[in-house]
């Protein structure tokens, strides 16, 4: 089947993923073969993606992991003084 | 009997031994995800202090109730769920019900998602890409998203949750996901194509020279 611009902008993001059925994604790829917007829209839209996995992209506040793990540490010796029976009533 | 067939291994063997008693290797446990937990809150409340809290108290939380884990998620699913409870109590306190609601009628929203052509994007500026102004505004195009698309494009991929955990620590369909994640990817494409236009450095002809 022959597709038009507009069909392929809507399976972008499943032909990005693969998750396509073959024949689709075989439809898509002969599109994109001849059409260089498509093409420009797929390649800009991957790109793109691979920036959230960047971890510069989104960082995590200065000290988090410290703070979280001592946090987590208080949370730790409460519930052993609680079991113990020492612990605040 | 499907307790613990999801996870890795080397997870199961620390839950199990966390739960026997071994109770600091929770450290160890939660480590792996610190970032994932602190992103989803981030997703969902949008502000640094709000989503930090929100991420401990998130932790606090799987650590009282590793018990009731049952193996029949993945953990880091689990985890999410628990996170993203979070981050609504968090958002519903903040704002009581308002932004949930404008969220949810923006789903049944026939707005435009089609990308944005381009006719002159040439090779991938690689280059472009190491930007630190390309992923400045991806985290602010990321930011304006409404909540329902934000919060599946964080699973997705920033967290690389597929489709079925996604849908799962979302509490909603896998075409729902799909959709929304589609759209997402779109204004992002949208947003971020101008950018990458105008800031991408001059074409080079032959030796160099720009065009």
């Amino acid at each position: 089947m022959k597709l038009d611009c507009k069909h392929v902008w809507e399976h972008i993001s499943e032909y990005i993923d693969k998750s396509v059925d073959a024949e689709l994604r075989k439809d898509i790829e002969l599109h994109l073969e001849h059409c260089e917007i498509c093409s420009a829209i797929l390649d800009s839209t991957r790109n793109i993606l691979l920036l959230p996995a960047d971890a510069r992209t989104f960082e995590l506040p200065v000290g988090y992991s410290k703070r979280l793990h001592e946090r987590l540490k208080e949370e730790m010796e409460k519930s052993k003084l609680e079991r113990s029976g020492d612990g605040p009533k | 009997m499907f307790v613990m067939r999801m996870i890795e291994p080397n997870e199961a063997g620390l839950i199990v031994r966390i739960l026997a008693g071994e109770k600091e290797l929770f450290h160890e446990l939660i480590r792996p995800y610190e970032r994932m937990v602190y992103l989803t809150l981030f997703a969902i409340v949008k502000n640094e202090t709000e989503a930090e809290d929100g991420a401990q108290e998130t932790v606090i939380s799987a650590y009282r109730h590793l018990a009731s884990f049952r193996g029949d998620a993945k953990f880091s699913t689990w985890l999410t769920t628990i996170a993203i409870n979070e981050g609504r109590k968090r958002l519903r306190k903040a704002k009581g019900a308002a932004e949930d609601s404008i969220d949810e009628q923006a789903e049944g929203h026939e707005g435009d998602y089609a990308p944005a052509p381009l006719t002159d994007w040439g090779e991938i500026p690689l280059e472009a890409l190491e930007r630190k102004e390309l992923r400045e505004a991806l985290r602010v195009a990321v930011a304006e998203l409404p909540g329902i698309y934000r919060q599946v494009f964080v699973l997705r991929d920033l967290e690389e949750l597929n489709i079925e955990e996604t849908a799962q620590a979302l509490g909603i369909n896998p075409g729902a996901v799909k959709v929304r994640l589609h759209r997402a990817r779109m204004m992002l494409q949208k947003r971020l194509v101008p950018f990458l236009k105008t800031t991408a450095p001059a074409r080079r002809g032959f030796f160099g020279r720009a065009l």
